[in-house]
């Protein structure tokens, strides 16, 4: 796996913007290009699934496909490098108190949950809805959704191929921060999803910080 | 930190929920998958056949499928990859969606008696044969740039260009393209999660069925896998035969496989 730390800590309060993310809340923000973005699981065991547009360009969007080629590796941690359909650098991951991250799973949807947990389980908020509201704020549609980073979520892929989802890994305060690569659109859902252990049974708060370019 | 007892009841419903659904999914053990298809059988009989075309190396195709009718991918002319994108006929919003693929059924393992899912769950796809078990889900198909970091400056054909034809060709654009599926894509990882490339397991002959359970439009091409060792560029032809086959018995493997194949086939009926 790879070796994950946390770079010398910028201090909070030196965040040039700071965004308190509701439970189950999607979210978005411009971070420019040099600037890093941290975000903190406040309580623990949260899932944030997250996705990323070049903030000129929509057409040009977060490949995980792309990101899991480039790195070799199933899991996304420090020095793993966000790349977008057209084979540039979005972002890098430069700090990670957890250790491994998703992006083979997707996001939840109230149509996947159906097929996942029952057809009783349709009517439970989720994380395409999240999306779809969100980048509807920025001209999209549901065409421009993507598979996407699941941060704090473990999702470990066998040498069989078998997948499995198992409980979330951090903690309180656990956090994974980017450097933007390029100026983008982040696009999070806080995910609301119940019905496994993926957040502990209890979708809690995050916080968004973005600290401007280092010298 | 102190939890209300709200939350701490939201906690316990939701916990009481999950542990039914668990129980409730154990009762429907999934069947056991029966392994490959054995190379050199399950032959197409001449008059099912609709249509056959061979898709030179580094080319592209793509199709109208009809629910009911199957797409064989048959590596007829020696080893290859196909990476393949479909969208519903009806709305090219649906489309199909790797990562709900392997999350839903635990798997990036993909083989006979499996299905693909589109991200509205439901099947647009069910593995009716195939010889290898031997693809890849994750990874996707080749780019410009990947193809540079392989074979340097020549200019090449690679799949992310041919998609963006196909979408192009039929009024769509780079927004519609979903991540691919490579066919003969022998990858998986290590325990550490590093991507790995197993040539030993695909050859000469092999093929894989594809049963569309929607009305489809689906897109192949025909490039070397972007992890493909190899290093000359120097995919052969690939034959995709359309065909009809015969139609799905009421214990048909890939619709009564898992509890969750079951329910994605009843979100096709609704």
């Amino acid at each position: 796996m790879t070796q994950f730390f946390a770079s010398p800590v910028r201090d909070a309060s030196s965040a040039l913007r700071d965004y308190f993310v509701p439970a189950n809340a999607p979210f978005s923000c411009l971070v420019k290009k040099g600037e890093s973005v941290r975000i903190v699981d406040l309580e623990g065991q949260q899932a944030v699934d997250t996705l990323f547009y070049k903030a000129d360009d929509f057409t040009e969007r977060y490949s995980s496909q792309d990101t899991l080629r480039v790195q070799g590796s199933a899991y996304v941690s420090t020095g793993t490098k966000l790349i977008s359909s057209e084979g540039n650098v979005m972002a890098t991951v430069i700090a990670d108190t957890c250790g491994r991250h998703d992006t083979s799973a997707g996001a939840c949807s109230c149509e996947a949950n159906t097929v996942r947990f029952g057809h009783q389980v349709k009517y439970l908020h989720a994380c395409r809805e999240n999306f779809v509201i969100e980048v509807s704020k920025h001209g999209m549609t549901k065409r421009d959704i993507v598979p996407n980073i699941n941060f704090f979520m473990n999702v470990p892929v066998e040498p069989t191929g078998e997948l499995a989802i198992v409980d979330g890994i951090s903690g309180p305060g656990d956090y994974v921060e980017l450097r933007a690569e390029m100026d983008v659109l982040l696009v999070i859902s806080n995910c609301p999803q119940i019905n496994n252990p993926c957040n502990g049974f209890n979708p809690t708060p995050i916080q968004v910080l973005v600290f401007g370019a280092e010298d | 930190m102190t939890i209300s007892v709200e939350t701490q009841t939201f906690i316990e419903e939701n916990k009481r929920r999950y542990e039914e659904l668990k129980a409730a999914g154990q009762q429907h053990a999934p069947k056991a998958l029966p392994g490959p298809t054995l190379r050199g059988s399950a032959s197409i009989m001449p008059g099912a056949v609709l249509h056959t075309e061979t898709i030179p190396g580094g080319w592209y195709w793509s199709t109208p499928l009809k629910a009911g009718e199957a797409l064989r991918i048959h590596l007829a002319h020696g080893p290859a990859a196909v990476s393949m994108i479909a969208w519903s006929a009806t709305d090219a919003s649906e489309r199909l969606n790797y990562a709900d693929t392997v999350k839903v059924q635990w798997t990036s393992a993909l083989g006979k008696g499996r299905v693909l899912f589109s991200d509205m769950g439901r099947v647009m796809f069910s593995m009716v044969e195939d010889t290898t078990g031997m693809h890849d889900a994750l990874v996707g198909g080749s780019t410009p740039a990947s193809n540079r970091a392989r074979y340097g400056d020549k200019v090449l054909r690679n799949t992310r260009d041919n998609f963006i034809l196909e979408a192009l060709k039929r009024g769509l654009d780079k927004r519609d393209i979903p991540p691919a599926l490579t066919f003969f894509a022998p990858v998986r990882t290590d325990a550490d999660g590093n991507f790995r490339w197993i040539e030993d397991a695909r050859q000469t002959g092999d093929f894989v069925d594809l049963r569309a359970e929607l009305d489809l439009v689906v897109a192949l091409s025909n490039c070397p896998h972007p992890m493909d060792p190899a290093p000359d560029y120097a995919p052969p032809p690939v034959e995709a035969i359309r065909h009809q086959p015969p139609a799905p018995a009421a214990d048909d493997l890939c619709r009564t496989a898992t509890i969750e194949a079951v329910r994605g086939f009843e979100n096709n009926a609704r």
